[in-house]
């Protein structure tokens, strides 16, 4: 049986290296040093939850195939499990926890969606989902039912919230017509 | 719905929806405690393997390591009935089975050490196939489980747990019937029911005595209640996270709560063991595998008069209560099937595969889907309306059966006709059928079939729940319920409940965490108990409650306890509503009232859900798509409609409907390997690929607690398979006694192949 193992060998020996990584995380500018606060091989996931505490980003699979840590870069939805933090400087991240209007601390007009459509059960791919219809929405104010299933074919929901999902976001759609 | 009540039957947000929006929900693997480690686990790479030596001197010298486990120096705590799961074993009997533990200060220094421990095996025969377990010669798995096939009985469900389900007189039955026919058919795809957040423990100890564990569970009391007899009786206290998914998975959780535990008490520092997603694949829980080979006899107009059989269950090399799925299990097919002559006989089997465990369906789905064949064959040869056959033959009132205690019950429930009827309305049931094998629509290459099927439990009022009601003098109430949040939003339903009762608006009814610390008595969120079981003992807590609330108003209005009611924080006189005071006028501003609430086990209600399905198999590629769902179900009352339809759509989720279509383990029976340990290789159903879905529900009152309500969110998936089959059977005109019907399965029965 294959194991995560491998990925502790790389770590070392890189404690030497200096190189500043900048990241910006909701608008909050981060300068992380390699080899001090990231490694060569902790991926953005990684340092998102464990090195700067942004835990609203799930790592489910970390292979890139479920869907749960998708995280904003730059406005793309990426798969922050499938990114290496040194290749992510000068990068703009948003993860669920900057959805919030940062003056009022109002709710984004998705994450209100999903609460009045019930549209999560154990809530676990819910951050991701949310991301990538974000994504979805900035680019395209009012997609199609179809157009919301093919963006989030990628995310995996194992309790099958899909259909109340599809609901909340085409609610928004529509306002978006 | 929802018409006479305030909050029942009403969609009301989600008592966590704020906090799951904005990713401040917090599950175990968000969590650190102050001097944490990280606990790992070295993996078999044998399916069957004794440890001949294991050096650990290199893993406990690497700096940062904590703690080091081996067999040789592990707790001796053990799980399972007889007693064959220990922490760790000298022995390893599924590829992914634990051989050493090792905690450290990072995850990277934990992974780092496992590659310094130097193990010896020698490798064993192992064997995969659960009837050839059970012969004689078979490689054997455990010393306490001779010849592989466990002991029967689970003495925690009653010295009588339905182990065999014998009645009446089968031979006579057979010979009333008009049709007989026999047949194997198998339900063995073993999937993976793989909730999106693996497996996680955290365990501290605060001494020796005493315990804490943090727990991703769906029934955070269980790891007390089944856990202290094999910790010896130590104090544990559970403190439920919120949970990313469980489907049954995650209830007890012996693995990995002994890991988490054993190694925090050898490194005296509180560890957290949470599994990657390959653990997750190899190493923790599975569907049961179930096999039958049954003779049926039924009479021409659908009345079964004998069932008998061989029920073989698979539980791979572990089992934790295997025996209480296979006593539910030999109970719900009594719900499927009134039949005046059993005799079922059980073999409960170990193999050398990664365990398999509670799971959603939990031993029922297992043995209908597996039955469910063979009853297609009898229907067809009688030529009957599969809907006509379940409904003659589904649980109703003047009917009854043994639960899994072995006890008789008579049946008190609602009649589920309704139910049924509606669904093949709604699904238009009429028109496609078109008779067995044969198509509803023939579009080129492409057929499509269409099938039904019908699950019920009567677990719905299963085991012991107390509750709490806490009122403030500031018009507050807290329910005191040791319900952990896993998705099917117990925790806001049990709120809603008292705030019915008490009247009050639902932000001023709160809920305590899943801490067993401060709450009562709990059996935990399985077998769709949360709404009778965990209901009752809320609502009589917030009676108790109010009771205690108005006699202590009546002498300061001077008016009898009761001919007062409450509203919004005020009591008042029924018949003069201006004569009111607030509740801390009554109470006084330093008192709370508590108001206790217990259930007590009630076997004599069950559920049923139906699902009709609508498959497009295309004969060239054999690939079979669902095309449609209709999901009908009755509840009694509906709390909350958005909630249960979402339970509704767990049908597809789960190791559900899609294990008769494309979902299954698939494990290499030369190395033991399983070949699809990842979710690119297991098949998950997506977005892109939903089908139509419609749920019906239904709200005829049961007489279970005061909002007549039961729970249903269990069986959801159960039907589901047994019901696509049936649809490509008909679509192709063949039969596939076998579960998942994939494309080599259909072009094969097609002759194509």
């Amino acid at each position: 049986m294959k194991t995560d193992r491998d990925k502790g060998k790389a770590s070392r020996g890189v404690a030497t290296a200096e190189k500043n990584i900048s990241l910006t995380v909701n608008g909050k500018p981060y300068e992380l040093m390699v080899g001090k606060d990231v490694n060569p091989d902790h991926t953005l996931a990684y340092t998102l939850r464990e090195t700067l505490g942004y835990t609203g980003t799930k790592i489910a699979c970390d292979h890139g195939s479920c869907g749960a840590c998708t995280v904003l870069m730059d406005g793309e939805a990426v798969l922050s499990c499938t990114m290496l933090t040194v290749e992510c400087d000068g990068k703009k991240i948003t993860t669920i926890e900057g959805l919030e209007n940062r003056e009022t601390g109002g709710l984004h007009p998705l994450q209100q969606a999903f609460i009045d459509n019930t549209a999560f059960q154990c809530g676990f791919c819910t951050p991701g989902i949310i991301m990538s219809a974000k994504a979805l929405l900035d680019k395209n104010p009012s997609p199609t039912e179809e157009d919301i299933k093919q963006e989030l074919a990628g995310h995996y929901c194992r309790c099958v919230s899909h259909y109340l999902v599809v609901k909340a976001i085409l609610s928004l759609a529509e306002k978006g017509r | 719905m929802g018409g006479e009540y305030r909050h029942i039957g009403k969609a009301t947000p989600r008592k966590d929806a704020r906090a799951i929006v904005t990713g401040k929900a917090e599950y175990i693997d968000d969590m650190k405690l102050s001097g944490m480690l990280y606990g790992k686990v070295l993996r078999s790479p044998y399916p069957h393997a004794r440890i001949k030596n294991i050096d650990t001197a290199k893993a406990e010298a690497y700096p940062g390591v904590k703690a080091v486990l081996t067999y040789k120096n592990a707790p001796g705590w053990m799980a399972g009935v007889p007693y064959h799961r220990p922490v760790l074993d000298s022995t390893v009997r599924f590829v992914g089975d634990a051989v050493a533990l090792v905690a450290a200060e990072t995850e990277e220094t934990a992974d780092e050490a496992l590659e310094l421990l130097e193990v010896e095996y020698e490798q064993l025969p192992a064997v995969y196939d659960m009837e050839e377990a059970a012969r004689p010669g078979a490689p054997q798995l455990h010393e306490r489980i001779p010849g592989n096939v466990f002991p029967r009985g689970f003495r925690s469900i009653g010295e009588k747990a339905l182990q065999e389900l014998v009645m009446g007189d089968v031979e006579k039955g057979f010979s009333e019937a008009d049709i007989i026919e026999e047949a194997t058919c198998a339900y063995e795809n073993i999937p993976n029911p793989l909730p999106p957040e693996p497996p996680g423990v955290i365990a501290t100890w605060e001494d020796p005595e005493h315990l804490t564990l943090y727990t991703a569970s769906q029934s955070a009391p269980m790891n007390r209640n089944f856990a202290q007899p094999a910790l010896g009786l130590v104090d544990i206290r559970v403190i439920g996270m919120q949970c990313g998914g469980s489907y049954g998975t995650k209830n007890a959780n012996f693995i990995p709560m002994a890991h988490a535990a054993a190694l925090a008490k050898a490194a005296g520092r509180p560890v957290k063991v949470y599994f990657s997603k390959e653990e997750h694949f190899n190493a923790y829980t599975l569907r049961l595998g179930s096999r039958i080979h049954a003779r049926i006899g039924i009479k021409k107009d659908g009345t079964v008069t004998a069932l008998q059989g061989e029920w073989f269950v698979d539980t791979g090399a572990v089992s934790e209560m295997a025996q209480v799925q296979v006593a539910v299990g030999l109970g719900e097919t009594q719900l499927l099937i009134r039949c005046p002559n059993w005799n079922m006989q059980p073999t409960l089997v170990c193999t050398n595969r990664s365990p398999s465990g509670v799971v959603r369906g939990f031993g029922g789905q297992e043995l209908n889907c597996a039955l469910l064949p063979l009853i297609t064959v009898v229907m067809e040869k009688a030529d009957l309306d599969p809907v006509d056959f379940f409904k003659k033959n589904y649980m109703a009132p003047g009917a009854g059966f043994y639960w899994r205690d072995g006890i008789w019950r008579d049946y008190r429930g609602i009649d589920f006709s309704k139910a049924i009827d509606k669904g093949a309305e709604v699904f238009g049931w009429k028109d496609k059928w078109k008779g067995w094998n044969k198509p509803t629509v023939v579009n080129g290459a492409k057929r499509i079939g269409v099938g039904v099927g019908l699950h019920g439990n009567a677990d719905i009022g299963e085991d012991e729940s107390e509750a709490n009601v806490k009122l403030s003098p500031d018009a507050r109430a807290v329910v005191y319920s040791c319900v952990s949040e896993s998705g099917m939003g117990e925790r806001s339903a049990l709120c809603k409940m008292a705030a019915e009762v008490l009247n009050l608006p639902l932000d001023r009814v709160n809920i305590t965490p899943a801490d067993t610390l401060v709450n009562p008595f709990e059996f935990g969120l399985v077998g769709s108990r949360g709404t009778y079981a965990v209901g009752s003992a809320v609502i009589e807590a917030a009676e108790d409650a109010r009771r205690q609330l108005l006699e202590l108003a009546a002498p300061v209005l001077g008016v009898k306890p009761e001919e007062l009611d409450t509203k919004d924080g005020a009591i008042f006189a029924k018949n003069n509503p201006q004569k009111k005071i607030a509740w801390y006028k009554a109470m006084g501003i330093a008192r709370t009232i508590t108001g206790q609430g217990r259930f007590e086990t009630d076997f004599s209600l069950c559920n049923c859900m139906i699902i009709f399905a609508e498959v497009e198999v295309d004969t060239e590629t054999g690939k079979a798509e669902l095309l449609r769902v209709v999901a009908s179900t009755d509840c009694g009352q509906i709390i909350d409609p958005l909630v249960l339809e979402g339970q509704l759509h767990g049908s597809l989720g789960s190791a559900g409907i899609d294990t008769a279509i494309f979902e299954e383990t698939v494990l290499d029976k030369d190395t033991g390997h399983i070949m699809n340990c990842n979710m690119i290789d297991y098949k998950w159903r997506t977005f892109a690929d939903l089908p139509k879905f419609e749920s019906i529900m239904l709200e005829t009152p049961v007489e279970s607690h005061r909002f007549k309500a039961i729970g249903v969110g269990e069986i959801a998936p159960a039907p589901g398979p047994g019901a696509v089959l049936m649809a490509i059977n008909n679509a192709i005109g063949k039969r596939i006694m076998t579960y998942p019907a994939t494309p080599d399965k259909i072009l094969k029965a097609l002759g194509r192949i």
